[in-house]
């Protein structure tokens, strides 16, 4: 399956997919009116020690962990896309206890979320990889 | 074809029914259930007593999972094995045949003897949809809670519970709050919020005696109360395993394939005892991802598979009025703690021997998982990572070799 992949030596760390994201996953058409002045959730995250820098978005695992460990059975895998049923889950955290990429997080109401490779979005693709200015970020087989 | 029975109808069971199915998928598979439901999640109790989740929510698997994993559900109790002959009959008196059983027969509350117990009319575990709904009957704005029990389930409780009724105090043997999980600098720190949002603590004192309303503490104090929560503590199921010959401890013990000493029996989730590869002990770690992850190393083995659990940590995420806390691993003696307070929560990590034993956060838990993973994976860190990793939990303490395979591969 296709899934979102970095190529950290080309990432900018300009935090633009970030941005992406929040809005693509906003539900709001205006992208001023989605982020201007907001805290913003994003399900990519850059991680940056000052040297390097590179996006973490969900690595879609083969046998995933938050799958296994999700108290509320709220996680499951779907045709290799792991899901989150946001209306059970109880905010836990669990998830993101487990992830070993530090890819879910707690979202604005509490309750865990996570790339979905914006499949049912807006969006329809990674609006992360339609955003790379330097194509680090690609959605492709590998 | 084989004949899977699986005793209890929890977590694990839902791993062993997943982890058979993921190897045979027409094998009859039977399980017996002692509660009368879909299986739900237990933890969830508290959620549902607060409003945040609903019965229909709190499944832990879809209305068909049954149907689609091909299960017989029989709503009895197991009450006799016997091994020789590949039996367990019920207390329904129908007599099931197996080739592989499964022990997921999880865990009840252990309530001490009390003196005077018997004259409480209003008392309550807290571990089942069951004692969720009793409880939820006489929860009233007026009412006063006594819960005898500082630990997850107890302060669980008092959580669900807090916006309903008119006060609450909970008491503890242990001189802190949560004291399975959190040291004591984290354990202030939680029983401060808790305290809070009204919980009242009366911490290395418990009740030694009832009294209709009315407890009289060790200390000499005397609680008043219209609502008493006994959670002080639970107890493997290990009575079955115990008749078919397995041998048990504190919980059945099991290898790291999930196989009992007896032929043909597994055991998985909070009755079992096995390898927790923090310390390199046995124990009960009774936590519901590995309770899951028994059950499906179990079904997978039962269906002819060759599956290993080897790597269980105990770990638990929990949040009280909002405030995370995310633990994980051991906190061996000697160990290095660092520790980091900020506006909204703490930090302290156990490191041993260049390595992160354990961890404790409370308000962030960002990207906990990182830190979770270098403690069951034993990572060992050269002096530059170490300052890294303890600042934030972070991929940036991988080599980039290691990190192209993360990022930049199927995992």
């Amino acid at each position: 399956m296709k899934r979102v992949y970095v190529n950290e030596q080309w990432c900018l760390g300009c935090h633009l997919c970030e941005y992406n994201c929040a809005f693509a996953n906003s539900g709001i058409k205006d992208m001023v009116k989605a982020l201007k002045g907001k805290e913003i959730f994003p399900r990519v995250h850059i991680e940056d020690d000052g040297k390097i820098h590179f996006a973490v978005s969900c690595r879609h695992c083969t046998d995933p962990l938050c799958v296994k460990s999700c108290i509320a059975g709220a996680i499951s895998k779907e045709d290799g896309v792991v899901k989150i049923d946001r209306s059970k889950c109880v905010g836990c955290l669990t998830c993101v206890l487990v992830c070993p990429y530090g890819a879910v997080a707690a979202g604005p109401d509490g309750a865990a979320q996570k790339c979905e490779l914006c499949l049912e979005n807006s969006c329809g693709a990674p609006a992360c990889v339609k955003g790379c200015p330097n194509n680090a970020i690609v959605y492709e087989e590998r | 074809m084989s004949e899977y029975l699986i005793i209890g109808n929890g977590t694990a069971a839902a791993g062993c029914i997943e982890g058979i199915r993921s190897i045979d998928s027409e094998s009859s598979i039977t399980v017996v259930s002692a509660e009368k439901h879909h299986v739900y999640s237990r933890p969830l109790i508290s959620y549902l007593l607060e409003g945040r989740t609903d019965r229909e929510k709190m499944r832990y698997r879809p209305l068909d999972f049954y149907e689609r994993n091909k299960v017989r559900l029989i709503f009895a109790r197991a009450v006799k094995c016997d091994p020789k002959k590949q039996t367990v009959v019920l207390d329904s008196k129908e007599k099931l045949r197996y080739d592989k059983l499964c022990l997921c027969t999880g865990s009840s509350p252990f309530v001490p003897r009390f003196e005077g117990l018997e004259t409480v009319k209003n008392k309550f575990p807290f571990m089942t949809l069951d004692d969720a709904d009793a409880l939820e009957k006489v929860l009233d704005k007026d009412a006063r809670v006594l819960i005898v029990g500082a630990g997850l389930i107890g302060l669980k409780c008092a959580e669900g519970i807090s916006g309903r009724v008119g006060s609450i105090t909970v008491c503890d043997l242990a001189d802190r709050v949560l004291s399975s999980i959190l040291d004591s600098e984290c354990a202030g720190y939680m029983q401060r919020e808790l305290e809070n949002h009204g919980v009242s603590f009366m911490l290395g004192d418990t009740a030694v005696r009832f009294e209709k309303d009315k407890a009289f503490m060790k200390s000499g104090a005397e609680v008043g109360f219209d609502i008493l929560v006994l959670a002080v503590g639970v107890r493997a199921e290990t009575e079955l395993a115990k008749q078919a010959g397995c041998e048990v401890d504190r919980g059945i013990i099991i290898g790291t394939d999930m196989r009992t000493g007896a032929d043909n029996i597994f055991a998985a989730g909070d009755c079992s005892q096995g390898l927790d590869s923090s310390t390199g002990q046995n124990r009960v770690l009774a936590i519901l991802p590995n309770a899951y992850m028994q059950g499906h190393c179990a079904g997978i083995n039962m269906a002819g598979g060759s599956a290993v659990f080897d790597n269980a940590v105990p770990m638990n995420s929990i949040g009280f009025f909002g405030l995370h806390c995310a633990t994980a691993g051991s906190y061996p003696e000697g160990s290095e703690i660092f520790e980091e307070r900020s506006e909204g929560g703490i930090k302290r990590l156990y490191i041993k021997d260049n390595r992160l034993c354990g961890y404790m956060l409370i308000g962030n838990v960002n990207r906990a998982g990182i830190y979770t993973s270098l403690v069951r994976e034993k990572t060992v860190l050269d002096e530059e990572n170490m300052d890294k990793m303890k600042n934030i939990p972070s991929l940036s303490i991988f080599s980039q070799n290691i990190r192209r395979k993360k990022l930049g591969g199927v995992v």
